[in-house]
């Protein structure tokens, strides 16, 4: 019976060999997902515990790994905001905005479908077994803490202000390639935070009646156009970051010269 | 016109093996074709769901070289010239036989999930606007063809979360009904949270990659009401908002009462609080009486004063919202702000007939 | 045989989970009853599904001139005055009461600028007056329904601890036989799809809302449910049948490719500017305008044109012609060998409006044919042809209250099953809301009947081990003949020579090779045990189908003239006499179809006031405007 009057009465699944019967290459994404990922994170953490390689004085040039650089063993220049953090190898420069930005990205709609999928295996592709014999989802500790992307969302904004500063700032003594690549990336950042999901609910989502609220429901028109490209934004700026920051390293490690256009 | 080799499930709950076919496949033909031409030739009593074959009625729902699908959607010409094409029953619901499984575990959800709460309006009298009702009218897309429920992991590779868990379908059903300009619940979100199993859900979005009317279940559907649950839980802002403008003790801010199983309590002749229809007040006149109280529709108490939009004879909104008659909402204090004024009974004004 | 048959106790029987059915039982349960839904496929699959334009209601929504008396006009010369002129005017009264009904039970049609439901042109109306939801407007209708149905079962829920304990579902069931006690219904009989044991539900009132009869015919939108099954069931109940001659082909099926073949391209690409092209690119429907509508219909390309921004000075293209009048102009183009290679015509729209509004106006079209056949209608016209779509013909009914005429009592009938409404041609968007009108009407009265009896009809066991044996015969039979092959013999009949366009000729051979098929139906078995036999199933509906054929090839032998869905070569013209006929069909004593001849009720004065006489002039005959 399909009326839902009687209980399933012990009734059994088709009993189908095979785990998954797909045909293409649906290990591939998660993949290049895993791969890609885990190169970042690797890149990322070298990066921000070299504690070296972050500031290019002559054009003020700051990665944004190091932005803003807190501690009191920042070179001249980088330290915008003061030094209140003592020097340990394992404080990066950046430890009040580093661990925000993290679980921004941790707790991003995008990234989570990412890792779910390529790290966690629940599932690794659509009608591919779970890798896991139980399963509750983000009902309990510590995954029900995903609820707290706006927090995140709110010092994301915050920090996009921070490094649109920095892009800013490197505008003082002239234009060079570095300042371009700077000023992309923060754009890029601010499109990628400007996309997120809890972005576009504040913006109007939440709203029963945008008939009531013209303009933020053209800001939500904007957002949702936006938030459709959310997972390219999450990779272009993963891109746009390690580039920045490979950048300003070269620069300051003297590997080769900023390309100079205005001096 | 050429001979291609299927293999296709079969069996029933006692168990079943993937057998192979060698069927006839002419230009232009999809999956569901296929299968007919095995039930009129080879194999009579092979067990199918179909209805509509146009991608309407949700009924073929399917899965092909392992992937849930509609078999009236997929082409033919979507495979390689010698591809094997292996058809299977859907893996999540117990099996019927063949082709055809038990899916009443939706209609169980879906009548686990509370209903339109219709608003104190006389039917004839709804006014929405279009730009309100468009989000709800691409969930109601929904052809229930169940493929969403099917992919879904939760339930797919954990038959023990069925109890807990309801499905994106009801998931988009809920934000759906949260999002109608005119329901007169206010609670679907934290009904979503606490019964619907909404925390089950990771957003590994299969659900919008299997959907064949393309609804974005996640984005559109799932984050929005995962968001208002955060809203009303986890943000900090509202949460400071509500404190200081002491929201939560605005008369009618609370949700009804409700009954089990989040039903409101209404008897089956009960008459509801609200405001009866005035009888005959369209230009038809039935010659049987007004429709019954229960079918006309009419909600609880818990009114939500009916506004005009601000729009001007044009359609189009106003530029600035401050020049509108009712500025926006503060904005992460909540849209749906009243003041504490006492309920206010609101006659739409009557169709112009110019 | 002897095996334990289910047994089930209502008030209220509902074969059929359509818009009709479902709307007929919310109003049982609403008058307290216990009812049943019978569902032969899943919950919320039924045909409605497939309706796209909208339903009409005069509510004046769009254009304020509009009302029932405009309604009720257009419905009568859509089925050029053959129509119960009752059924026609309960039908454009009630519609826009049944539409906003819709609204509480949470249906989002789309608004207007001032947030009414928006209402847009269709075939036929003479005002923009079909509510809709883009194009998928049944789909809407149905989920509505359903959700109200089970929002009722939440109440009973809250109230009594059971969901069903005052409506119930039965999907995949089938009913194959009512039974009665003397002249009154007394239950149904039918078995469970999925594991083939038998039901019985003893039920003094049913209401069948069983749809049409499209699966008679190869090229059919309709799906495999429309076996006539309500049709066939009211006939040995005792019921009548009339108007079977006319079946509506939607002029504008899709013909190639054939994974779409039938399926229906909507009007509403007409209605939005599409139009109707032959092979040699000529735009033909301006020669193809009948007297009767010279006045309204444009004789120009550029008034045509003019027409979509500017309705109210200039007369409406002719591709919005009634839908017989489209079928008919493409049969005639195809058959003059100015068709497609497929035996169609293109349609156009790709070349009228931009690609991004041809998405925003027709999406789900756009969508069909992009999935289903890899066609763009935004880059390529589409070919279409004449597809079997609707029976205007079904159970003969009152008026007022839906009970089938005939011998029996207790039965009701709704929606496509029903007949008299729709004339000789249904108007489009006419079927929506008549599945409302007299849904509600049928549930209601049926409740009515209930009320009133003082005690329920008892049955007879002997008819239910027949009905038991009658059902399992197929299975039984060693070397039967294949349904399949049986089903596509009968609609290579009807298809063939009970088509569109009919002559004497083809209707009598028909005839005789309907007589051939029904010894062959009744010899008819099916492999395989009883669980989920699809082979099975049909071979019980071939019965249906093959009773059903025969009424329509009857009497469409016996309407001398070409009125609506019924063309005959040979008498090509319309005639006032016949107008005043209905042909009925019922069972004789020994089970074979009959034919009898019966006037049409008349139309009452002021009715008759709403026409002015040179119209009725054409249809009526001069004793009948004295």
């Amino acid at each position: 019976m399909t009326t839902a009057t009687r209980p399933e009465a012990g009734r059994s699944r088709a009993a189908i060999a095979a785990r998954t019967l797909r045909t293409d290459r649906w290990w591939f994404p998660p993949l290049v997902t895993f791969v890609g990922l885990s190169a970042w994170v690797i890149y990322a953490t070298v990066r921000v515990f070299m504690h070296k390689w972050y500031y290019v004085e002559d054009y003020h040039y700051l990665t944004p790994f190091y932005s803003p650089c807190l501690t009191d063993r920042c070179v001249e220049g980088a330290a915008e905001f003061g030094t209140p953090l003592p020097t340990f190898w394992l404080l990066p420069e950046a430890a009040l905005t580093l661990p925000f930005l993290l679980l921004f990205r941790l707790t991003c709609y995008y990234y989570r479908k990412a890792y779910y999928r390529a790290f966690w295996l629940s599932p690794p592709a659509c009608a591919v077994p779970d890798g896991h014999a139980r399963y509750t989802g983000e009902t309990r500790f510590p995954l029900i803490f995903q609820n707290a992307h706006r927090y995140a969302f709110y010092a994301a904004v915050i920090i996009s202000v921070i490094n649109t500063w920095d892009a800013a700032r490197a505008f003082q003594t002239g234009i060079g390639l570095g300042n371009v690549i700077l000023l992309g990336n923060v754009v890029m950042l601010w499109a990628y935070t400007l996309s997120c999901h809890s972005c576009r609910h504040i913006a109007g989502g939440r709203l029963k009646h945008f008939s009531k609220h013209p303009v933020r429901y053209r800001f939500w028109t904007f957002v949702s156009k936006l938030n459709t490209r959310h997972m390219q934004l999450a990779w272009i700026t993963l891109g746009t970051l390690a580039l920045t920051d490979f950048y300003v390293m070269a620069v300051a490690a003297g590997w080769w010269p900023d390309l100079r256009f205005v001096s | 016109m050429t001979d291609r080799h299927f293999r296709v499930w079969r069996g029933d709950e006692s168990g079943g093996e993937i057998r192979d076919y060698d069927v006839e496949v002419n230009d232009g033909e999809v999956v569901l074709d296929i299968i007919h031409r095995l039930q009129a030739t080879q194999a009579p009593d092979l067990a199918c769901r179909w209805n509509c074959k146009a991608g309407k009625c949700g009924s073929c729902s399917m899965e092909i070289n392992g992937k849930p699908r509609l078999g009236c959607m997929t082409r033919m010409s979507t495979f390689g010239d010698d591809e094997t094409v292996t058809i299977t029953p859907l893996r999540t619901f117990p099996v019927i036989r063949d082709l055809v499984t038990d899916v009443s575990f939706n209609y169980v959800k879906a009548r686990e999930t509370p209903a339109f709460a219709p608003p104190s309006l006389a039917p004839g009298d709804y006014r929405m606007q279009q730009v309100d009702v468009e989000r709800s009218q691409e969930f109601r897309k929904c052809i229930e063809c169940f493929l969403c429920q099917n992919t879904c992991h939760v339930v797919r590779d954990h038959e023990e979360n069925k109890a807990a868990f309801s499905g994106p379908r009801y998931f988009i059903r809920a934000a759906e009904l949260d999002m109608h300009p005119l329901d007169a619940r206010s609670d679907r979100k934290e009904y979503a949270q606490a019964s619907q199993g909404l925390g089950y859900c990771n957003i590994t979005k299969c659900c919008t990659e299997v959907c064949p009317e393309h609804i974005k279940i996640t984005d559109n559907a799932i984050i929005p009401l995962k968001e208002r649950v955060v809203d009303k839980r986890y943000d900090p802002l509202v949460w400071l908002g509500r404190k200081i403008l002491r929201r939560d003790q605005v008369p009618g801010a609370a949700p009804a009462p409700v009954g089990e199983g989040g039903i409101p309590s209404r008897g089956v002749d009960g008459k509801p609080l609200g405001t009866p229809a005035p009888a005959g007040s369209s230009m038809a006149p039935s010659s049987t009486a007004g429709v019954t109280d229960v079918a006309s529709g009419l909600g609880d108490g818990h009114v939500r004063l009916p506004e005009a939009p601000p729009v001007g004879a044009d359609g189009r909104m106003d530029v600035a919202e401050l020049l509108a008659t009712n500025a926006g909402g503060p904005s992460p204090f909540g849209d749906d702000q009243q003041f504490p004024l006492a309920q206010v009974t609101y006659r739409p004004p009557e169709p112009d007939k110019d | 045989m002897t095996e334990r048959i289910e047994r089930h106790l209502y008030d209220v029987v509902v074969i059929g989970a359509g818009g009709a059915g479902l709307r007929a039982a919310i109003e049982a349960r609403l008058a307290g009853k216990r009812t049943a839904i019978i569902s032969k496929s899943l919950f919320g699959k039924a045909h409605t599904v497939m309706a796209e334009g909208g339903a009409a209601a005069a509510m004046g929504n769009a254009n304020s001139r509009d009302n029932w008396m405009v309604h009720f006009r257009d419905t009568m010369r859509g089925g050029k005055f053959l129509n119960n002129y009752r059924m026609a005017e309960l039908h454009a009264k009630e519609a826009p009461e049944r539409i906003w009904e819709l609204e509480t039970y949470g249906a989002l049609f789309d608004r207007t600028k001032d947030g009414k439901i928006s209402q847009r042109n269709f075939g036929g109306h003479e005002y923009p007056r079909l509510a809709h939801v883009g194009d998928r407007t049944g789909l809407e209708m149905i989920r509505t329904l359903q959700q109200k149905i089970v929002s009722l079962q939440q109440e009973d829920h809250a109230e009594t601890g059971d969901y069903e304990s005052r409506i119930r579902v039965f999907a995949e069931t089938t009913i194959t036989e009512l039974v009665l006690s003397g002249d009154r219904i007394a239950g149904a009989f039918g078995y469970y799809r999925e594991s083939g044991q038998f039901l019985l539900l003893e039920a003094p009132a049913v209401v069948l809302a069983t749809g049409g009869v499209g699966r008679s015919y190869k090229v059919t939108s309709n799906s495999w449910e429309y076996t006539g099954d309500g049709h066939a069931l009211a006939l040995r109940a005792g019921a009548t049948l009339i108007n079977m001659e006319f079946l509506q082909f939607h002029p504008t099926g899709m013909v190639w490719p054939p994974s779409v073949k039938g399926i229906l391209v909507t009007e509403s690409v007409r209605g939005d500017g599409g139009v109707l092209r032959n092979s040699d690119g000529k735009r033909f429907m301006f020669e193809y305008v009948p007297d009767v509508f010279r006045k309204q219909y444009a004789d120009t390309e550029e008034e045509a044109d003019r027409w979509y921004s500017d309705p109210d000075n200039n007369r409406r293209p002719p591709e919005l012609l009634p839908r017989d009048e489209v079928a008919r102009a493409i049969n005639s183009e195809v058959k003059a060998g100015r068709g497609t290679k497929s035996g169609g015509v293109f349609l156009d729209v790709s070349t009228r409006m931009p690609a991004e509004q041809i998405v925003r106006r027709l999406p789900s079209m756009h969508h069909q044919f992009k999935e289903l056949a890899d066609v763009d209608i935004t880059k390529e016209p589409m070919e279409v042809g004449p597809t079997c779509h609707y029976v205007m013909g079904g159970v003969e009914v009152d008026p007022d209250t839906t009970a089938a005429l005939g011998t029996v009592r207790g039965l009701f009938a709704a929606g496509e099953v029903s007949g008299g409404m729709h004339g000789s041609n249904r108007l489009g968007g006419n079927s929506l809301s008549d599945l409302l009108v007299f849904g509600k009407r049928a549930g209601e009265h049926a409740a009515a009947y209930v009320s009133a009896l003082d005690h329920r009809p008892k049955l007879r066991p002997a008819d239910v081990e027949a009905a038991t044996d009658t059902a399992l015969a197929p299975l039984s039979r060693e070397g039967g003949e294949n349904p399949y092959t049986l089903q596509q013999d009968l609609q290579a009949v009807m298809g063939d020579l009970v088509g569109i366009i009919r002559r004497e000729g083809e209707l009598t051979d028909a005839l005789k090779r309907l007589q051939e098929l029904k010894q062959r139906v009744a010899k008819v078995g099916a492999p395989g045990g009883r669980r989920y036999n699809p082979a099975w199933h049909l071979a019980l509906d071939l019965r249906n189908m093959m009773i059903v054929s025969e009424c329509t090839a009857r009497a469409a032998l016996e309407r001398e003239e070409s009125r609506g869905g019924h063309t005959r070569e040979d008498f090509p013209a319309m005639s006032a006499e016949w107008r005043q006929v209905n042909l009925v069909c019922s069972l004789d004593e020994a089970g074979d179809v009959r034919l009898d001849r019966k006037a049409l009720p008349t139309m009452p004065p002021e009715l008759l006031e709403l026409f002015d006489r040179g119209e009725l002039s054409k249809y009526m005959t001069d004793e009948e405007l004295a």
